[in-house]
């Protein structure tokens, strides 16, 4: 065997097709089959697309790069359950490109946030956290006071739709009157609360006539683990 | 003194290997090592005081971090294994740089303005929002062409070698390049929103959710295994037995253990992914193959350490050999850590909190940045025709200084992070949860102050390096009396 090295370490397009053929086995057998296999993704009912707010905001949220101190995947453990809510689904975060179920819990779990706090205790920590958790040591985001560029949000959505979102061409049709609409009403009669379910209406921060990345943001956070509804689900079916 | 390291010097001059732009990759890792380091302690110090958040944006944790990883990964890291590879290809192939001091610059220009502009890109807002990713398509592309350039000028070198054999480092640095450039680009692919009329900072990853979590960490994973790990393992093939004037302990073992362990690396990603929604089988299976990478890796220590045979007493009277020896030490104490953090029931306690980081630091403070150090300390002198280092002792004091600060910082974040994993799930005589997570992030300022402290100490020393490596190519040599001297005007 030692000797027949000899053919590899002396010619370096056996070593570099060599060593190609060594590394891309693993991947091949752990990443294809996640793309074929049914069972990777449950089937549950509830997960919709984000609405064009609550893209924006999840775009401010990755921007803000929160996935380094803030997981967004809760383990299948008695604490974790008690403490965050039912334990994470591979579905729940299906249109999540990319994921940002994290990998450091500086600060709690994020993945069932939505609808825990008020809309203003979400504007007031995000300020300031220790306006509301004095030991907290997040930075204070004071600059998500600003309005919202959301102008180009068709063409993100558009993008999305590439990689498999399914948003429709009327979605993309109306982007912008959605995104405006879920900030301005407060009607969960709005075509918009028809269109995306359980999407937060109003303005986080209180004020309809700016559209702010507070808004964008908070419409995101309060919608996080809300899409499915656990009480209707067969516990038989998402067992792990 | 000043004759004799002029003569060095045009001894220097005549070498037929290129040369300049191996010191400029040097000149860069000492530059960026400082900066990474500085940067890594501020936002370590955020942690203890967030009003060092500033409260603006470019100033956030969340935006300095990305600024951290890549500065200490890929700018002080990156340069360090560049331009080593240019120096050891051209040595153990008898050959110049294929390419030229044309291919070299452009490679050199073109990383380090990658660098430069990744930086600035996540301090404005710009980030794919991946982990050691983040830099959005158009520079992910610009990487890219310049890793090919890397590629041809490497593997151009050992094509037109005089030398039968490649030598077992070149192995080691041609796994690095080529498995870097297929994790880069494979996890990387994405759909620009500038296609479709929005704007071109950002893009949407192809994959989501559970792919898109084992992609990013079949990359993640293997940028420790690829880029920190088989890159330094081929420093550590080079400069160990060079410094020690020993050869290499066991050929076999080399073969053996190079095969095994890139083999087993790739699959080892899942652990960063226990008891997540990923399926259960992908988790085994990274687990698994995280466990059995434990033997390829202290095959490669043995083979570092062993290389010492005979040479041992080196350790005490040089301290570049200390870094080197040291850093392998460290490698072996990383790599079972790492194995035993991937058992699942390990796991369960230490993910999401700082033990990881703290896993993480004993590898990068301890083994990649140390052996990074003895390589930098062995090649200043030598690129610049000196006989050695301007002062042996100040790598002494480095040594020292670098030391205490990473037993410092991962004694804290052993701590911090099983007191952490502990508090989150005890229960009280009730059955109820005992501790509010804000009273875990409570218990763990002491830790993080700690850690930070230790964190000064490596920067320190950082910049003990740079500055004897400044006074190195200045041609200084520190007065052999100079010790004693300073512990005397002390008295």
């Amino acid at each position: 065997m030692f000797k027949q090295h000899k053919y590899v370490e002396t010619n370096v397009f056996v070593l570099a097709v060599g060593i190609l053929l060594t590394v891309i086995i693993g991947g091949l057998v752990e990443i294809v089959p996640l793309f074929s296999m049914e069972a990777t993704i449950e089937k549950v009912e509830g997960v919709r697309p984000y609405s064009p707010l609550e893209l924006e905001g999840r775009n401010i949220y990755i921007r803000e790069g929160c996935y380094l101190c803030h997981s967004q995947m809760i383990r299948p453990f008695k604490d974790e359950v008690e403490r965050y809510g039912h334990y994470s689904l591979a579905a729940e975060s299906k249109y999540d490109h990319p994921f940002q179920w994290g990998s450091k819990r500086t600060g709690p779990d994020l993945a069932r946030i939505g609808g825990k706090y008020t809309n203003d205790w979400h504007v007031r920590h995000l300020i300031n956290p220790r306006d509301v958790v004095p030991e907290s040591v997040m930075p204070g985001y004071p600059h998500l006071k600003r309005p919202l560029k959301y102008d180009d949000i068709a063409a993100d959505m558009m993008a999305l739709r590439v990689t498999g979102v399914p948003y429709t061409d009327e979605d993309i049709k109306n982007a912008k009157a959605d995104l405006e609409e879920q900030v301005r009403s407060d009607s969960s009669d709005a075509a918009i609360a028809k269109r995306y379910p359980k999407a937060r209406m109003g303005a986080a921060d209180g004020n309809p006539k700016t559209i702010t990345e507070l808004d964008a943001l908070v419409a995101y956070l309060q919608v996080l683990g809300t899409m499915v509804d656990f009480t209707a689900v067969d516990p038989a079916s998402i067992r792990r | 003194m000043i004759a004799a390291t002029a003569a060095l010097g045009q001894r220097a001059e005549t070498s037929p290997y290129l040369d300049d732009v191996v010191k400029k990759f040097v000149l860069a890792a000492v530059f960026w090592g400082v900066v990474g380091f500085f940067v890594g302690d501020y936002i370590a110090w955020e942690l203890a005081f967030p009003h060092l958040n500033l409260d603006l944006e470019w100033t956030t944790f969340g935006r300095l971090r990305p600024v951290h990883t890549s500065a200490v990964i890929f700018a002080f890291g990156g340069n360090v294994l560049i331009g080593t590879s240019f120096y050891v290809v051209q040595r153990t192939c008898r050959a110049t740089l294929f390419g030229g001091a044309g291919l070299g610059n452009i490679i050199f220009w073109g990383y380090n303005s990658f660098i430069v502009m990744a930086a600035a890109s996540y301090v404005l807002g710009m980030s794919q929002g991946r982990e050691y990713a983040e830099p959005e398509w158009w520079l992910d592309i610009y990487l890219t062409v310049v890793w090919v350039a890397y590629l041809i000028a490497f593997a151009g070198t050992i094509m037109k070698r005089k030398e039968a054999h490649i030598y077992v480092a070149n192995w080691f640095y041609l796994a690095f390049i080529l498995t870097i450039a297929m994790l880069h680009i494979g996890n990387n692919l994405a759909i620009p929103a500038v296609f479709f009329g929005g704007t071109w900072w950002k893009s949407y990853s192809l994959y989501s959710g559970a792919q898109d979590a084992m992609t990013q960490w079949w990359y993640g994973h293997n940028a420790v295994g690829f880029f920190l790990t088989a890159g330094f393992l081929a420093i550590m093939y080079y400069f160990v037995p060079k410094r020690a004037e020993r050869p290499v302990y066991s050929y076999r073992l080399s073969i053996v253990h190079f095969w095994a362990l890139i083999f087993l690396y790739i699959w080892a990603g899942p652990h960063h992914l226990h008891y997540t929604a990923l399926p259960d089988w992908t988790q085994t299976l990274g687990m698994t193959f995280s466990v059995m990478l434990w033997m390829p890796s202290w095959g490669g220590m043995i083979n570092g350490l062993m290389t010492l045979s005979g040479a041992w007493d080196k350790l005490r009277t040089d301290p570049v050999m200390r870094f080197l020896v040291t850093s392998v030490a460290f490698y072996g104490m990383s790599t079972f850590e790492g194995p035993m953090m991937a058992i699942k029931a390990v796991n369960s306690l230490s993910h999401y909190t700082d033990w990881t980081i703290g896993h993480v630091h004993s590898g990068a403070l301890g083994w990649v940045a140390f052996v990074s150090f003895g390589a930098l300390y062995y090649l200043v002198p030598k690129l610049w025709g000196r006989k050695e280092v301007y002062s042996l002792r100040l790598v002494g004091v480095h040594f020292w200084v670098a030391t205490v600060g990473v037993l410092l910082y991962i004694t804290a974040m052993w701590i911090s992070g099983i007191m952490q994993g502990l508090m989150w799930r005890a229960y009280d005589n009730l059955g109820f949860l005992q501790y509010s997570f804000i009273e875990t992030v409570e218990a763990m300022h002491p830790y993080y102050v700690l850690r930070a402290t230790g964190g000064v100490l490596f920067l320190t020393g950082g910049l003990v390096m740079a500055y004897n490596v400044w006074r190195t190519i200045r041609g200084d040599v520190e007065a052999a009396g100079a010790v004693r001297q300073s512990v005397a005007t002390a008295r």
